[in-house]
């Protein structure tokens, strides 16, 4: 522990504290605007100042350690009017379009201008007028907002080791861009969106088709469905003033019944239809000898990353689409048989915490109902803004179930949102298609919670089944780098089924979340969802009836013909330099 | 060395190479073999003789006579005039710029006036020639530290001749090589900053094209007491000559066992690697030179950590500018009792300045520390020239201080100029006289910060491209009521939250200029 | 160009990117780092292309656009400025006909700027590829573009 003084007020810190936290610990409150809690701080932005006696110049509070017996004032003259030109001369190059901006209200620039004071700009003068960057189709960037904190290269880099950006250039004419400046819909970016969660202000976005929506619920002719992603529950909430973890289930589909979605189903259903598929898929691998292991394919952010990086585990991959692939080919096939309404009529959209969703939806592999899938993906900022324009509150709305044929769900669906939760779901079926006996302990403890990469042994019969669990594309890396070289030795891995999440945390922690999630926020979310998993009477994914019932009059067995046509998918190579797909020789 | 009657020394560095230098020496050996003189008359290559602007530049000795402006066409005459006749050829003669040359050479070692430590060998030796450094009592202080002092002897030394970085900071340079030395791990480095950007600063180049083993030797020295084995030397990728003569000199240094895994058969091996910039005046700085020896963008890094505790590769590191690094071998040798009879009491040693602008001859010149700014324009710079009046001087470098009139006088040395809110800096001086736009000036000061500014952080990045709007403003006569005093405004914001020193750096030429050209820069 | 041929004359080790860039460009006909020549250095260094793309945009020294046959890199910096580098940069971009960061139709010139180029002794300076050039007048320059231009 250390002593120091911060505006007069003695305190007590252990070693290695930055002047920031001790600060906070003292209740003196420092503006920061470049740093966020779960990167390494950059120090760009030059804010959060404060004066340290017998320093020529202003120290950063959030990159420098206290040391024993230094005086720290963090409110002087000198410190507010150096943050006050900062925010002024930042402000002075930013596009500060604020009522349209899509930030509004949201932005930390905001706040901090708020913060500091910022009356009136002083400075004008040059501002960057650049082209903004639509070329991907999940992922906007208008450079004119960046103010080059540097959280989205950060993250982009160190946390998901995709490297799609990078800085440009160098001084006034400096920027964040991609190789050759080709845009984002030209690199390797995997439209993971971390960094739209990371950015603070509106420089990075989602690309909206809040707009197509609302076209589509007012047109008569249409036949709207929606269906929400398990995580989705776990946040929306937030963006309601309500708690990190609040389960909002019956709310959510309540909201959008009030929204006029012809139908209200859940992403869950198919969820749990993912489970049979992709369980039956693994046990027949095991059975059959297939090289092993098997990797999840639900996550559409690792699948162009490993489409990318590690295009030879291609055969390593189940061939299973993702619930919400799943669940647009049977909202386009099975709903209009059960219900009688042509085809063409559906539009199918879906509620996701994914920006990488918007992509997977636009895959060519994804018509096969005879009509794009997934019509319109939606975030959870996206849907949260519909409802505020729509004049809803989550906070007001009762608690209503999904509609059937594809609303049932267990908790095993609920748990995919969480990273390990497919995984787990997975096992307590897998057990039961093996053995033909019930897991009689479904909490599956070691997949669970914020480890970058999990493992652990199942005993299922005269087999241990070793599996892993990694989230968080950095993390997935180090995993399938071991796998790799373990196949490239010996012709075999030590692992017989791998779950793989793109965002840190899982789902919960996807780029279509609300804006500056933390990592401590990430696992709250996961955590509830696990609780909602505990509430429900049923918790493995072979028990839901609705599911049974599809198989029964429309799929027959799971990897049936009809299965393996509607429900499962391929995967390309692609070029590490602008994302494209190589042609196969 | 042959036994020769004649010696001629041609100046072979970037600016003599630039008006012809090869072409005149090829045509000078070829004229002496013509002419029978060839046993006679040894042509030899040299550094910068101290003088620029002057084209090819000539020695020829015993005699000391300076020649200039030397072109292929005027061989012949000088090969038959000069060294056939032994007759001055007049026109080409330099007269009033190698004066001070030529008096300078001849108080060589009888005053204490004119000491050339650093720059001892350069003019003197061929730069590209181990054995003349060798001869000229070159590795005798790396052998004396080597084989008969302990590191810890070495940096005594070194502290107790109270050598301070020249490369503008003036930090004690044995309180850094001790820092390193006692910090732990096994692998240290020693980093040569070799990155010479400062604008008007070009000493450095002078003394890795003059005398490159002079630095290699100082490495050595302080490798040893640091207990490195590897050092970098990191040069601007603009000076081509410069990284070619060390190679040259690193590869020699190697073969005569130098360098590499046993130095004077003691358990102690050190080697050296020349990496090269590719244009980055902020590389300058330490940490950013260190993340661009590691590969990166040149962005500067947090500290502390410093370099010495964790530097490159996150290892305990020294970073020493060339002249400082040039400054070891002498004082290793003659003592730090002998350095310290030079300079003032409170900085000890020379200073090479390179001295340019409106003077009648600009060149590079070391000096004692404490000489006054009067005395390097005026003696050896010989003065304002045209018959015009000084009125003010930019020392050291864009990142230094404008000094009016009354500075004149003030002796220069890092401790003392500090005292007037100046900076010895790089030891560049820019002269100016009196039809000088200080405004033209100062847009050119700022305008190379914007160009040079690596944009990591908002206060440097920003400032500098609304500085440069503000100054354009004043220099088309278009500026507002308070742009003056925003000048100041954000250049004291920007000295105390930039982060790192280029952009703190700035608040000195703006608050000098304004200090002195005040009313001149709010008149525009 | 054998690419390939000319990263290998290099460690693989990250530190060398300045020099594998440098070498790259000084090999390319237009004097710039092309896409191919990112790809090759990346892959022989195992980084990302971008981080290549952001090593070599923050360096003045490379471009990623074609440049001419002659670079003319013009030093502003004060010493330079003093004794009249803005009358030459007038001068040369009358008389190719182009602004900084340009290139001439005839693809032989491309004027840039640059910051202190170490020969302050003769300012103003240019430096032309690898070539310097001091004390510059109008006449001067004239005779050097011109020579540049029957050069190649």
């Amino acid at each position: 522990m250390i002593k120091a003084t911060i505006n007069k007020v003695e305190i007590e810190v252990p070693e290695g504290t930055t002047i920031l936290d001790a600060a906070r610990k003292a209740n003196f409150a420092i503006p920061t605007l470049c740093r966020h809690p779960d990167l390494t701080p950059g120090g760009s932005c030059g804010v959060c100042v404060v004066e340290v006696e017998g320093f020529p110049a202003l120290r950063r509070a959030c990159m420098t350690q206290l040391e024993k017996g230094w005086v720290v004032s963090t409110n002087t003259a000198r410190v507010r009017n150096a943050r006050r030109e900062i925010v002024d001369l930042i402000l002075s190059d930013h596009d500060a379009d604020c009522l349209t901006c899509i930030k509004n209200g949201r932005c930390e620039l905001q706040d901090v201008a708020r913060v500091v004071g910022i009356k009136d700009v002083t400075n004008q003068g040059k501002n960057h007028k650049k082209a903004i960057d639509r070329s991907r189709v999940a992922l906007v960037r208008d450079p004119n907002k960046c103010i080059l904190c540097g959280r989205c290269i950060t993250v982009c880099s160190d946390i998901q080791t995709v490297n799609a950006l990078t800085l440009d250039g160098r001084g006034f004419d400096t920027s964040v861009s991609t190789v050759l400046n080709q845009g984002m819909g030209n690199s390797a970016c995997v439209n993971c969106g971390q960094c739209t969660v990371f950015c603070p202000v509106g420089a990075l976005y989602e690309n909206s088709q809040t707009d197509e929506v609302w076209k589509a619920l007012n047109d008569p002719d249409k036949h709207v469905v929606v269906q929400e992603a398990p995580a989705i529950r776990a946040q929306l909430g937030e963006e309601f003033g309500m708690e990190p973890g609040t389960i909002v289930s019956g709310k959510l589909h309540a909201a959008l019944r009030r929204m006029r979605f012809d139908a209200v189903f859940d992403t869950n259903f198919t969820a749990d239809l993912t489970i049979i598929e992709e369980g039956t898929e693994v046990v027949d691998a095991i059975k059959t000898g297939r090289s092993l292991p098997i990797i999840t394919s639900c996550s559409p952010g690792w699948i162009k990353f490993m489409e990318t990086f590690y295009p030879h585990l291609r055969g390593h991959i189940s061939t299973a689409k993702s619930p919400q692939q799943m669940f647009g080919v049977l909202a386009k096939t099975y709903y209009p048989e059960v219900k009688g309404i042509p085809a063409e009529k559906i539009v199918s959209v879906s509620v996701m915490p994914c920006t990488a969703k918007k992509f997977e939806a636009q895959r060519p592999e994804m018509w096969s109902s005879g009509f794009q899938d997934v019509d319109y993906v939606l975030t959870t900022r996206e849907l949260a803004r519909m409802m505020r324009e729509a004049g809803l509150d989550l906070k007001d709305m009762p608690d209503e179930p999904a509609d059937d044929p594809l609303g049932e769900y267990t908790g095993a669906a609920t748990i995919f949102g969480a990273t390990g939760g497919v995984m787990e779901a997975a096992l307590r079926s897998a057990y039961f298609l093996v053995t033909g006996r019930e897991l009689e302990n479904v909490n599956i403890l070691p997949v669970r919670g914020m480890t970058g990469v999990k493992e652990a042994e199942v005993p299922v019969d005269g087999l241990t089944l070793k599996v892993a669990v990694a989230h968080g594309l950095g993390n997935a890396r180090k995993l399938l780098d071991k796998i790799s070289s373990q196949l490239a030795e010996t012709g075999k891995s030590e692992y017989h089924f791998v779950e793989i999440m793109a965002c840190p945390g899982g789902c919960v922690g996807g780029g279509g979340q609300p804006w500056g999630s933390t990592m401590a926020q990430r696992a709250r979310r996961g955590e509830a969802l696990y609780e909602e998993d505990a509430s429900l009477p049923k918790r493995r994914s072979h028990e839901n009836a609705s599911v049974a019932v599809l198989y029964e009059k429309f799929l027959k067995t799971p990897n049936s013909e009809k299965a393996h046509h509607l429900l499962h998918t391929h995967y390309n190579a692609r070029s590490k330099v602008d994302g494209k797909v190589v042609k196969e020789d | 060395m042959n036994i020769a009657r004649s010696h001629v020394l041609i100046s072979i560095d970037a600016g003599t190479i630039m008006a012809g230098a090869r072409g005149v020496q090829a045509e000078l050996v070829e004229e002496i073999k013509k002419k029978g003189l060839s046993g006679e008359v040894a042509v030899l290559e040299t550094g910068n003789l101290g003088v620029t602007g002057m084209g090819v530049v000539l020695v020829v000795y015993p005699e000391g006579f300076y020649y200039g402006n030397v072109t292929k066409e005027d061989i012949p005459e000088f090969v038959e005039e000069q060294l056939l006749k032994g007759r001055l050829v007049k026109r080409l003669l330099l007269t009033q710029a190698p004066k001070r040359f030529i008096i300078r050479r001849e108080k060589m070692g009888l005053t204490k006036e004119q000491p050339r430590i650093v720059l001892k060998n350069c003019g003197f030796i061929n730069p590209e020639s181990i054995e003349e450094y060798i001869a000229a009592g070159g590795y005798e202080a790396a052998s004396k530290a080597l084989t008969a002092m302990t590191p810890e002897e070495v940096i005594g030394e070194v502290k107790r001749s109270a050598l301070a970085g020249r490369g503008g900071a003036a930090f004690p340079t044995a309180a850094k090589w001790e820092f390193a030395r006692k910090a732990p791990g096994e692998e240290k480095f020693i980093i040569c900053n070799a990155d010479e950007g400062e604008p008007g600063t070009f000493k450095d180049r002078l003394i890795l094209e003059g005398d490159p083993h002079k630095l290699l030797e100082g490495m050595l020295i302080a490798g040893y007491a640091v207990g490195a084995s590897k050092g970098f030397i990191y040069i601007r990728g603009e000076y081509a000559l410069s990284i070619e003569r060390t190679e040259k000199a690193i590869a020699d240094a190697r073969s005569y066992g130098l360098l590499g895994n046993t130095i004077f058969d003691k358990p102690f091996g050190f080697d050296i690697e020349v990496m090269k910039g590719a244009g980055a005046y902020v590389c300058g700085e330490e940490t950013a030179l260190i993340e661009s020896l590691e590969g990166h963008r040149g962005h500067p890094r947090n500290k502390p950590p410093y370099p010495v505790v964790s530097g490159l590769w996150g290892k305990p590191t020294v970073v020493n500018n060339v002249e400082t690094l040039a400054n070891i071998a002498e004082i290793v040798r003659n003592g730090a009792n002998w350095f310290k009879q030079y300079g003032t009491p409170k900085c000890a040693g020379t200073k090479v300045y390179t001295i340019l602008g409106h003077v009648a001859t600009p060149g590079l010149i070391e000096t004692e520390m404490g000489t006054t700014l009067r005395d390097i324009i005026y003696d050896y710079g010989g003065g304002i020239g045209d018959g015009k009046q000084f009125k003010g001087a930019l020392v050291g470098g864009a990142a230094g201080a404008f000094l009016g009139p009354d500075m004149l006088d003030v002796q220069m040395d890092f401790v003392n100029l500090k005292e007037y809110a100046a900076a010895l800096g790089s030891g560049a001086i820019l002269v100016m006289n009196q039809d000088t736009s200080m405004v033209d000036m100062l847009k050119s000061v700022l305008h190379f910060f914007k160009h040079e500014s690596c944009g990591h952080c908002a206060p440097c990045r920003l400032g500098t491209a609304r500085l440069v709007e503000i100054v354009d403003r004043i220099a088309d006569s278009e500026a507002k009521a308070d742009d003056v005093d925003r000048l100041l405004a954000i250049a004291s914001v920007m000295k105390d939250t930039s982060f790192c020193p280029l952009g703190q750096s700035l608040y000195l030429p703006v608050s000098s200029c304004l200090k002195y050209f005040r009313e001149e820069i709010a008149g525009s | 160009m054998d690419r390939e041929a000319i990263v290998k004359g290099f460690e693989p080790q990250l530190h060398n990117i300045l020099y594998i860039l440098h070498e790259l460009q000084d090999n390319n006909p237009r004097h710039f780092v092309a896409k191919e020549d990112i790809e090759a250095c990346a892959d022989y260094l195992k980084v990302p292309y971008s981080y290549v793309h952001g090593v070599a945009t923050f360096y003045t020294m490379f471009s990623l656009t074609p440049r001419g046959r002659h670079i003319i890199r013009l030093c502003d910096s004060p010493p330079c400025h003093l004794m009249g580098s803005t009358t030459v940069l007038d001068y040369l971009r009358q008389k190719l006909g182009i602004d900084v960061g340009e290139t001439t139709p005839d693809g032989a010139f491309t004027l840039e700027l640059a910051s202190c180029l170490g020969i302050c002794g003769v300012a103003p300076a240019i430096m032309i590829n690898d070539e310097m050039f001091g004390k510059l007048t109008p006449d001067r320059v004239d005779g050097i573009l011109e020579e540049r231009r029957k050069g190649v």
